[in-house]
C-alpha cells in the first residue's frame, strides 16, 4: 500500500523494488544489534529508520549498505541494468565502484565524508574524477553548479571545507554525493550536530532535491521531526528489531506500538 | 690485519637473493610496489638506503657503477656511495654515463639517452603516490589493487585551481604500462619522458618505506593530466652557462650576495663531454686565460 503510493514520485520502473531486505541480522557474539529486519524500498521513496540509540539504526544501515557483512539474510539491490543483485556476491570492486556513483552516503559528521584539506570544487569533482572525468574546464563547471544547488556561494569553490561552517559542510557533502546522480542515498542523522534554523535550512534543501532527482533515500535519525519532514514511510526500531512500520502520517500521529507512543509522546511541544 | 672483511657489496647472499626476487617481483608487475625486508645499512634514511641495497644486490664484478646525486657525479651523497661501492665491491667507477652498466641516482636522470643492458637505480624517499591524499596505506593499497586513481586527479585538479595550472614540478604522477600509478620519485618532471619506453631497465628502491617497484626496458609511461592542461615539461628558459646547451636540465647557482647567479647543466657529466667538444658558454673562462692568473 505505502510502496504503490510513492512509487509515483519514482523514476522508471517503479512498479519493482530498488532494494530489498530478507531476514536480515548481525550479531556481534551473543549480542543481537539487528535482527530480522524485512522490507522493500522502492524508486524515489524516501526511508526513515527512526528508535533511540542502540536500537540497531546504524547498524542496519550499514547491513543495507554493505559496509558490514549480515550474520543472516541478504539484502539486494536492481543495478542499472534493471538487474536484482545480492550484495554479499558482488565484488569488492563492484561494490565500491556502486559506492561512488548509484550510491550517496551522507554521514553525521561531515569530516568523515569529506576530504578537509582539499577545495570544495575538487570534494565535489573527486567522484567524476573517479569514473573517468579528465577535462578541468568541465568538472569545475560541474562541480560549480551543484554548489549554488546546495547554496554554497561559488565564490568559495577554491576554499577546503575546514573553513566552512558546519552546515554548509553538511550541505558540501550532500553535493559531493549527488555529483554522480546516485539513485539511492543512505543518511546517517544528517542533521545531526546542527543547530535548529540551519537544520531546518537542510531539510528544506534535502527535500527538495530528493523530489527534483527522484532519488530513494534511507534516512537514519532519532528526531522524528526529520522523519515527519522528509520522509514517506518509517520504521520503528527497538533492542535491534522493527516493532512498527508504515506511513510517516500514520505512525506518527496515530502509534500502535506502547513504545512507539512514547517516543512520539515525549517530543517537547514547541 | 684487523680490518673488518665484508661479502661481496656489504650485503650477505641471503639478503641480496630476497631482494632480488622482490626485484624480480616488481619487474614481473611493471609499477606495483613490492614489500621487501628492508636491511640496516652504514647511512642515514633518506640518504639512500633504499637505492643502495638494490644496488648491492644487482652489482656483479664486472659492472661499471656510476652514482649521481642531482646529475652531478661529486657531491657528498653520489661520491660516498661510489666509494662504499668500490671498497666493499671493488668494482669500477666511472662518472660517464655511457660507460656505465649500472646508474644509481638521486632525483635526475642523465640527459644523454640510455641504452639496452643499463640499469638505472633510484632512491626513493616515498614510493606511495596516494601518501598525501590517502593516509591509510590499507586504502591505497586496495585502491592500487582495484586501480581507483581518481584521487590522483584531484591533487592534479587542486594545483590548478590554486595556481591556473598543474604546479607540480617533481615526483610528477605516471602511470605504467597503463595499469598503475607510480611516483616517478622527487625527479623534476622535466625528465618524465625519458622514462617512457626506456632501453635502459630503472628499478626503485625505498629503504625506510622498505619498497622496491620497477619499469621493466621499452615500457609506457604516461604522465597524467587533464584534456585541457595537458603535461608540458618546465625547463628554465636560458642556455646553460658553461657549455651554452639549450636542452638540458638547469642548476641555478648564485653566484654572489647581490642576487647575481647562473644557470648551469645539472648532469655534470653531459656538461664536462660538450665542454670537451668545445661547447662554450657564456660564463666559460678559457683555459689559457685561468693560466695566466695563475
Amino acid at each position: 500500500m505505502a510502496e504503490t503510493k510513492m512509487a509515483e514520485t519514482g523514476n522508471g520502473d517503479s512498479d519493482q523494488p530498488l532494494l530489498t531486505a530478507e531476514g536480515l541480522g548481525k550479531s556481534y557474539g551473543h549480542l543481537m544489534a539487528c535482527r530480522d529486519v524485512s522490507f522493500a524500498l522502492y524508486p524515489g521513496e524516501v526511508l526513515a529508520i527512526v528508535g533511540e540509540s542502540g536500537s540497531g539504526k546504524s547498524t542496519l544501515l550499514q547491513l543495507l549498505s554493505a559496509q558490514l557483512t549480515p550474520s543472516a539474510g541478504s539484502v539486494s539491490y536492481r543495478m542499472r541494468d534493471g538487474v536484482m543483485r545480492d550484495l554479499a556476491a558482488l565484488g569488492e570492486a563492484e561494490r565500491r565502484f556502486l559506492f561512488r556513483t548509484d550510491w550517496g552516503y551522507v554521514h553525521q559528521d561531515p569530516a568523515m565524508g569529506l576530504r578537509m584539506a582539499v577545495s570544495a570544487g575538487a570534494n565535489v569533482g573527486e567522484r567524476l574524477m573517479a569514473v573517468g572525468w579528465n577535462h578541468y574546464g568541465r568538472i569545475r563547471d560541474t562541480a560549480s553548479s551543484w554548489l549554488e544547488r546546495v547554496e554554497i556561494d561559488t565564490g568559495r569553490i577554491d576554499d577546503a571545507p575546514r573553513t566552512y561552517s558546519g552546515g554548509m559542510r553538511q550541505r558540501l557533502q550532500i553535493a559531493r554525493n549527488l555529483v554522480t546522480e546516485p539513485r539511492l542515498v543512505f543518511m546517517d542523522e544528517p542533521t545531526g550536530g546542527l543547530d535548529v534554523s540551519v537544520q531546518a535550512r537542510l531539510l528544506d534543501l534535502m527535500r527538495n532535491l530528493v523530489s527534483e532527482l527522484g532519488l530513494a533515500a534511507i534516512v537514519v535519525t532519532h528526531d522524528l521531526a526529520v522523519a515527519r519532514l522528509l520522509s514517506h514511510r518509517v520504521m520503528v526500531m527497538k533492542g535491534g528489531r522493527v516493532i512498527e512500520t508504515g506511513l510517516t502520517d500514520q505512525v506518527l500521529d496515530d502509534p500502535c506500538e506502547p513504545y512507539t507512543q512514547l517516543l512520539v509522546s515525549s517530543i517537547l511541544p514547541a | 690485519m684487523n680490518a673488518p672483511t665484508y661479502n661481496f657489496a656489504y650485503l650477505d647472499e641471503q639478503t641480496k637473493r630476497m631482494i632480488r626476487r622482490a626485484i624480480l617481483k616488481a619487474i614481473a608487475i611493471p609499477g606495483y610496489q613490492v614489500p621487501f625486508a628492508s636491511r640496516e645499512m652504514p647511512m642515514p634514511y633518506g640518504w639512500g638506503t633504499g637505492g643502495v641495497q638494490v644496488t648491492a644486490a644487482i652489482l656483479g664484478r664486472d659492472d661499471v657503477l656510476k652514482v649521481i646525486d642531482q646529475g652531478s657525479d661529486d657531491t657528498t651523497n653520489a661520491i660516498s656511495i661510489r666509494k662504499f661501492f668500490a671498497k666493499t665491491a671493488g668494482v669500477a667507477t666511472t662518472t660517464n654515463t655511457t660507460d656505465a652498466t649500472v646508474i644509481q641516482t638521486r632525483h635526475r636522470i642523465p640527459e644523454g639517452a640510455l641504452h639496452a643492458g643499463q640499469v638505472l637505480v633510484y632512491q626513493v624517499p616515498i614510493p606511495e603516490p596516494l601518501r598525501f591524499l590517502e593516509p591509510r596505506e590499507t586504502e591505497t593499497r586496495r585502491m592500487h589493487a582495484l586501480g581507483e586513481y581518481g584521487l590522483m586527479h584531484v591533487k592534479l585538479y587542486e594545483d590548478i585551481a590554486r595556481f591556473g595550472h598543474i604546479a607540480t614540478a617533481y615526483a610528477y604522477p605516471v602511470k605504467v604500462n597503463a595499469r598503475y600509478v607510480m611516483d616517478p620519485s622527487p625527479t623534476p618532471k622535466f625528465d618524465n619522458p625519458k622514462m617512457d619506453n626506456c632501453a635502459a631497465l630503472q628499478l626503485f628502491g625505498a629503504g625506510r618505506e622498505k619498497r622496491i617497484y620497477a619499469i621493466p626496458p621499452h615500457t609506457s609511461v604516461v604522465s597524467l593530466d587533464f584534456e585541457d592542461h595537458p603535461f608540458t615539461r618546465y625547463r628554465f628558459d636560458a642556455p646553460c652557462a658553461l657549455c651554452g646547451a639549450g636542452d638540458s636540465y638547469l642548476d641555478e647557482i648564485v653566484t654572489d650576495d647581490k642576487g647575481s647567479r647562473m644557470f648551469v647543466c645539472s648532469d655534470t657529466d653531459y656538461c664536462e663531454t660538450r665542454q670537451s667538444q668545445g661547447h662554450r658558454g657564456s660564463e666559460s673562462a678559457a683555459p689559457h686565460k685561468e693560466r695566466a692568473h695563475g
